[in-house]
C-alpha cells in the first residue's frame, strides 16, 4: 500500500496568499467569538461549587431547583448532564457565606426532595483565590511554552522559522479558543493541558518540515526557495496524514469511550490536530518564505569551516 | 552492518526486563488487608516494634497471613479473603488496644497490591491511582497566615510590656496597630532607653522611630526572616496536627503535603463521609498545663481504683502513672511559641516555651508557690488528655519563658515541642478547593481510560501492519516497549495517575507512533531512490533521527512547562506526557532498530524489504 504517488513537487507556494488568507479569516472569527461570545470557564477558574448525583431513576428537576431555592441557593444552575439520571448542579462563591460547607448543605438539602435518592458522584468546590491563579498559571505555562519553544527554534534553525512557526501555531491555538467560545463548550483545565499540548505538538509539525526545507537547501542548489519549500512539503505530506491519522486515531477513541471527562479534551486535541496540519504546513511554509529565507543562511557557515580546515 | 554491538543489544534487553518487572505488579489487583497506625499524638509508631506484635498477635489466633509490611507510619497485613481479613482485624485490635475505651492504635481496614513478596521488596509496586480513579475526598486548606501574625504581635506587645517594666524603662503606651507594635515613650532619650532594653532581648523585632506631633515612639515589626520562621513554624505544626487527626479516620493512605508557602493539600482515598472528614480537620486540640498530686499515699489510692475527689489518674510517656489535679492552671491559649534547643548551663536538650504576659504572670504566681513539685503539661483531644510532660518546678520562673529539660533526647525534645504547639498556637485554616469523587465514577473513569487507550492502540496496530507489514510490525512492537516502559516508570516514581493521565498515556501513544512513521517513510524514499536495502534501513534511521530529535524536543517543551505551572489535573497530565517523551524516543528509535537488525541484519542478502508497497515513479 501506498497512498501518496505524487510524481512531481505540488506547488503549494503559488497559492500561499490563499492559504493565508482563509486562515486570517478562520482567525479574525475566533477573535470576534472570543470578544463577543467569550469562553464558558469551568468551575476551576471561576470558583464555586459543582455537584454531580446520579439517580436510579430520572428526577424532577425543577422539584431540585425549588428545594435550591428554599435553602438559600436561588442562583443554583441545576441540569441533566449526559442522561435525564444524571444531575449537575452549579452554585457560584458568595461573599458572606461558608463556602466550606455547601456541598454538605446542598446534598443534605437533596435527601429531602421527594422522589428517588440521588447517589453523590462528584463534588468540585473552588474557592474565589484559586481560580484566579489557575488562570494566570495557564497564560504563564502559554508564555513559558512560546518562549521555550522560540529560542529552541532559533537555535537549531533560524530566527525566521522561529517566527514562523509560532505565529502559525499559536493562531492554532487562538482558533481552538474561538471554538469553544462559539459553541460555548466548557473550558476546564483538562481543555487547558490540551491546548498546551497542542502548541507543542503541531509546532513538532513545522519542524518536520522545517527540518526537510534545510536539507533540500543544502542538496539541491539549483532551486529557488518557492521550489525547495515545495519540495519539503511535497516529500514530508506522507508522514504528515499517516502521523495525523495515527494520533487522530488515538483521540478518536477517547472522544468515543472517555465519557464526559475527556470529552472536551479529546474534543480541543480534534480541532488543534486538524488545524495543526493546516497552519504549520501551509501558513508557517509561506511565512519563512515571506520572511526571506534563502540558501545562504544554511550554507554559508558551512564554507568557512572548511576554508579553515584547508 | 545493520548489526548492533552485543552491549547494545544487551541494554535494550536489560531495560525491556526492567520495563516488564515494574510493570508486573500492576496485574495482580488487590487483596484485603488490615492496617495499624497510631491513635495517639503522643504515641509514636515503631514499627519494627508493632510489626513483630501483629505477626504474634495473628500466629497466636491461628490466622494465616499472607505477608506483614511497614512504612515509617504503619503496619499491613495482608489476607486472602474479607472473612481472614475481618478476624484479623479483631484479633488485632484486642491484642494491641488492651482498653478499648482508650485505643492507643488505629486499626483499619484496607486493601493492599497482591503482587508477590519478591516484587514488592524490590521496589516493585503499582501505579498510584489519583482521586479520580479511585475515589475519595480532596481538599486544599490555607493556613491563615495574617491570623498567625496578629496573635504573633499580640502576644509580643504583651511581651514588651512586661519587658519595659522589669528594665525601669517607662513607656506612654504599647498597642498593636494591624501587623506592627506602636510603643510611646516621652521623649528620645527614654525611647532610646526602650530600645536597648529590647534589642538586648529579642532579635525578632524590627524598631523603626517616629516622631509625630512632638511625640517620639518605636513602631516594632518583625524581621522578614522572623515572619518566615513564624509562616514555617505553622504550616509544619498544622501539618503535625492533620496527621494526628487523619490517623484517627483509619484512612488508609492519606497524602497531607504542603504546597507553596501556606497552603496543604489533603487527599483521604475510600472516604465518602466529606461531612465527618471536615469536622476532624477543623477540631482544635487544646493545651492544659495542671498540677501533679504529689501528696504521699494518693497515688497508690488512685491506682486500687479510689481516685481521689479533684485528681485524675493519666499514664506518663514513659509509662508511668501519674496523679493530676483536675484544676487548670493554664491552657494553651496563653501559650505563645515552644522550641526545641539546649539548656543554656547543661547543654541538655531542651524545650522553649514562651507565655504571653497574663500567661506568664500567672505563671510565676504558681511557680513561687510550688518550688520542687511537679506540674503536668497536656495535651487534650477529643475531650481525653494526654500527659505529654510533667516536669519538676526547679523556681520561680518569671517573664514567661519557660524552660523543659532532663532526660530527654534531641528528638524527644522536637516531638514535645511540636505537640506543644498543636495544642496551641494552630494558625487557622480555610477549605478553599474541594474535590469528592464517589467510588462508582472513580471505578467508571478507570474503565473509560483503558478502553480509550486500548481502542486507539488497536486501531494503529492494524494501520500501521497493514500499511507497513513487517516495518509496520516493528513498530507496533516498538510502540507496545513504549508503553510497557511508561507503566513500569510510572509505577517506579510512584507517580499518581489521574484520569488525564491516563489520557495523556494515549496521547503519547498516538504521538509516538510519528517516529516510526517517519523512519519507515524515510527508508521508503531511499529505496525508491534506488538505494539497497541494508543501506536504506541504515540511511532512513540516520536521517529520521535529526527530525525525531527536534520533534521530541519542542514537545517536551510544552510538556515541562504544564509541568511547572500546571495544578491538579494539568499536572497529572504533564508528568505522564514528559516521561511519554523520553520513553517513545527509546523505543522508536532503539528497540525498533535492534528488531529491524534481528530481522535483517544477519543475512548477507536481502533481496528486499517488507515495508509494504513501494511506488516508484515510472519516469523517474
Amino acid at each position: 500500500m501506498e497512498f501518496f504517488r505524487i510524481k512531481n513537487d505540488i506547488p503549494f507556494m503559488k497559492h500561499a496568499l490563499v492559504f493565508n488568507i482563509i486562515s486570517f479569516i478562520t482567525f479574525a472569527l475566533a477573535v470576534l467569538f472570543l470578544l463577543t461570545r467569550g469562553l464558558n470557564l469551568s468551575v476551576e477558574f471561576t470558583g464555586g461549587t459543582l455537584l454531580e448525583v446520579n439517580y436510579a431513576e430520572a428526577p424532577q428537576v425543577q422539584l431540585i431547583r425549588d428545594a435550591l431555592g428554599e435553602g438559600g441557593y436561588p442562583d443554583a444552575q441545576v441540569q441533566n448532564f449526559g442522561s435525564a439520571r444524571d444531575i449537575l448542579i452549579r452554585l457560584p462563591n458568595k461573599d458572606g457565606l461558608d463556602s466550606n460547607r455547601v456541598s454538605e448543605k446542598v446534598l443534605g438539602m437533596l435527601a429531602t426532595v421527594d422522589g428517588p435518592k440521588g447517589e453523590m458522584r462528584r463534588v468540585e468546590f473552588v474557592g474565589p483565590q484559586v481560580g484566579k491563579e489557575l488562570a494566570a498559571d495557564g497564560g504563564m505555562a502559554l508564555l513559558l511554552v512560546v518562549i521555550g519553544i522560540m529560542i529552541y527554534l532559533a537555535l537549531r534553525f533560524e530566527w525566521r522559522f522561529a517566527i514562523s512557526a509560532i505565529i502559525a501555531n499559536l493562531h492554532d491555538v487562538i482558533i481552538i479558543l474561538g471554538f469553544f467560545a462559539f459553541f460555548q463548550w466548557e473550558f476546564s483545565l483538562a481543555v487547558l493541558a490540551a491546548v498546551l499540548a497542542v502548541l507543542g505538538y503541531s509546532v513538532n509539525e513545522s519542524v518536520v518540515v522545517f527540518d526537510r526545507v534545510r536539507e533540500t537547501f543544502k542538496k539541491k542548489r539549483a532551486m529557488s526557495t518557492p521550489d525547495v519549500l515545495n519540495h519539503a512539503i511535497t516529500r514530508t505530506i506522507s508522514r504528515t496524514v499517516i502521523t495525523h491519522g495515527s494520533t487522530q486515531v488515538m483521540v478518536l477513541s477517547m472522544l468515543l469511550f472517555g465519557g464526559e471527562t475527556l470529552y472536551y479534551f479529546a474534543l480541543a486535541l480534534t480541532i488543534g490536530i486538524l488545524f495543526g496540519i493546516y497552519s504549520s504546513v501551509l501558513v508557517a511554509s509561506p511565512l519563512v518564505m515571506w520572511l526571506g529565507v534563502s540558501r545562504e543562511q544554511f550554507i554559508q557557515p558551512k564554507k568557512t569551516k572548511e576554508e579553515a580546515v584547508v | 552492518m545493520n548489526r548492533y554491538p552485543l552491549w547494545k543489544n544487551l541494554l535494550i534487553a536489560l531495560v525491556l526486563i526492567f520495563g516488564f518487572i515494574y510493570t508486573l505488579p500492576n496485574f495482580y489487583g488487590e487483596v484485603p488487608a488490615v492496617q495499624v497506625s497510631s491513635g495517639k499524638a503522643t504515641l509514636k509508631l515503631e514499627p519494627a516494634q508493632v510489626e513483630a506484635r501483629v505477626a504474634e498477635i495473628l500466629s497466636a489466633a491461628k490466622l494465616p497471613h499472607t505477608g506483614i509490611f511497614s512504612d515509617a507510619n504503619s503496619v499491613r497485613a495482608r489476607f486472602e479473603t474479607t472473612d481472614l481479613q475481618l478476624q484479623g482485624k479483631d484479633a488485632i485490635e484486642r491484642g494491641l488496644n488492651p482498653n478499648a475505651a482508650d485505643p492507643s492504635y488505629v486499626v483499619a481496614l484496607n486493601l493492599l497490591s497482591a503482587s508477590p513478596n519478591w516484587l514488592t521488596s524490590i521496589g516493585a509496586l503499582p501505579m498510584y491511582l489519583g482521586l479520580d480513579l479511585r475515589g475519595g475526598v480532596h481538599f486544599l486548606l490555607e493556613v491563615d497566615m495574617d491570623g498567625a501574625l496578629t496573635k504573633r504581635m499580640d502576644a509580643t506587645a504583651g511581651d514588651l510590656r512586661t519587658l519595659l517594666r522589669d528594665k525601669d524603662v517607662r513607656h506612654s503606651g504599647i498597642r498593636r496597630i494591624s501587623n506592627a507594635v506602636e510603643i510611646r515613650f516621652r521623649d528620645t532619650d527614654v525611647r532610646e532607653a526602650g530600645r536597648k532594653a529590647i534589642l538586648a532581648s529579642t532579635a525578632d523585632l524590627l524598631l523603626v522611630d517616629r516622631d509625630e506631633d512632638g511625640q517620639a515612639s518605636l513602631t516594632a515589626t518583625l524581621t522578614p526572616q522572623a515572619a518566615k520562621t513564624l509562616q514555617e513554624f505553622a504550616i509544619k505544626q498544622n501539618i503535625t496536627t492533620l496527621h494526628n487527626r487523619i490517623n484517627e479516620l483509619g484512612v488508609a493512605e492519606p497524602v497531607i503535603q504542603q504546597q507553596g508557602a501556606n497552603r496543604i493539600v489533603v487527599q483521604l482515598p475510600g472516604v465518602q463521609d466529606v461531612a465527618k472528614a471536615k469536622d476532624i480537620l477543623g477540631r482544635t486540640a487544646t493545651l492544659e498545663v495542671r498540677m501533679v498530686d504529689d501528696t504521699a499515699g494518693r497515688l497508690e489510692e488512685a491506682m486500687a481504683g479510689r481516685v481521689p475527689f479533684g485528681t485524675e489518674l493519666y499514664t506518663e510517656r514513659g509509662g508511668s502513672p501519674l496523679l493530676v489535679k483536675k484544676q487548670v492552671v493554664l491552657t494553651g491559649e496563653r501559650l505563645t511559641d515552644a522550641q526545641p534547643g539546649f539548656d543554656g548551663q547543661t547543654q541538655e536538650p531542651a524545650v522553649h516555651l514562651t507565655l504571653d504576659s497574663a500567661g506568664a504572670r500567672i505563671f510565676r504566681d504558681v511557680t513561687r508557690e510550688n518550688v520542687n513539685k511537679r506540674m503536668a503539661i497536656l495535651l487534650i483531644e477529643k475531650g481525653k488528655g494526654e500527659v505529654i510532660t510533667a516536669p519538676v518546678i526547679r523556681g520561680e520562673i518569671a517573664g514567661g519563658r519557660v524552660q523543659i529539660s532532663g532526660r530527654m533526647s534531641t528528638q524527644e525534645a522536637t516531638d514535645v515541642a511540636l505537640l506543644l504547639r498543636a495544642g496551641s498556637l494552630a494558625a487557622p485554616m480555610e477549605i478553599i478547593e474541594e474535590r469528592t469523587v464517589g467510588p462508582s465514577l472513580g471505578a467508571e473513569n478507570i474503565e473509560k481510560g483503558f478502553n480509550s487507550t486500548l481502542w486507539g492502540f488497536v486501531a494503529i496496530a492494524v494501520f500501521m501492519i497493514a500499511y507497513y507489514a513487517l516495518f509496520g510490525l516493528v513498530s507496533v512492537l516498538a510502540l507496545s516497549a513504549n508503553l510497557l516502559l511508561l507503566v513500569a516508570l510510572l509505577s517506579l516514581l510512584q507517580a499518581t495517575l489521574t484520569l488525564p493521565g491516563i489520557a495523556a498515556i494515549a496521547l503519547t501513544l498516538g504521538m509516538a507512533i510519528d517516529a516510526n512513521v517517519l523512519i519507515n517513510e524515510r527508508i521508503r524514499e531511499e529505496l525508491r531512490n534506488g538505494s539497497s536495502p541494508q543501506a536504506a534501513i541504515t540511511a532512513g534511521y540516520d536521517r529520521a533521527f535529526d527530525t525525531i530529535l527536534d520533534s521530541n524536543v519542542t514537545t517536551l517543551i510544552a510538556g515541562i512547562a504544564l509541568l511547572v505551572f500546571g495544578s491538579g489535573p494539568v499536572r497529572g497530565f504533564a508528568v505522564v506526557h514528559c516521561l511519554g517523551i523520553m520513553t517513545s524516543m527509546f523505543s522508536a528509535i532503539l528497540v525498533s532498530r535492534a528488531l529491524v537488525n534481528l530481522v535483517y541484519g544477519r543475512r548477507r542478502k536481502v533481496a528486499a524489504l517488507s515495508i509494504g508497497q513501494v511506488w516508484k515513479p515510472s519516469n523517474n
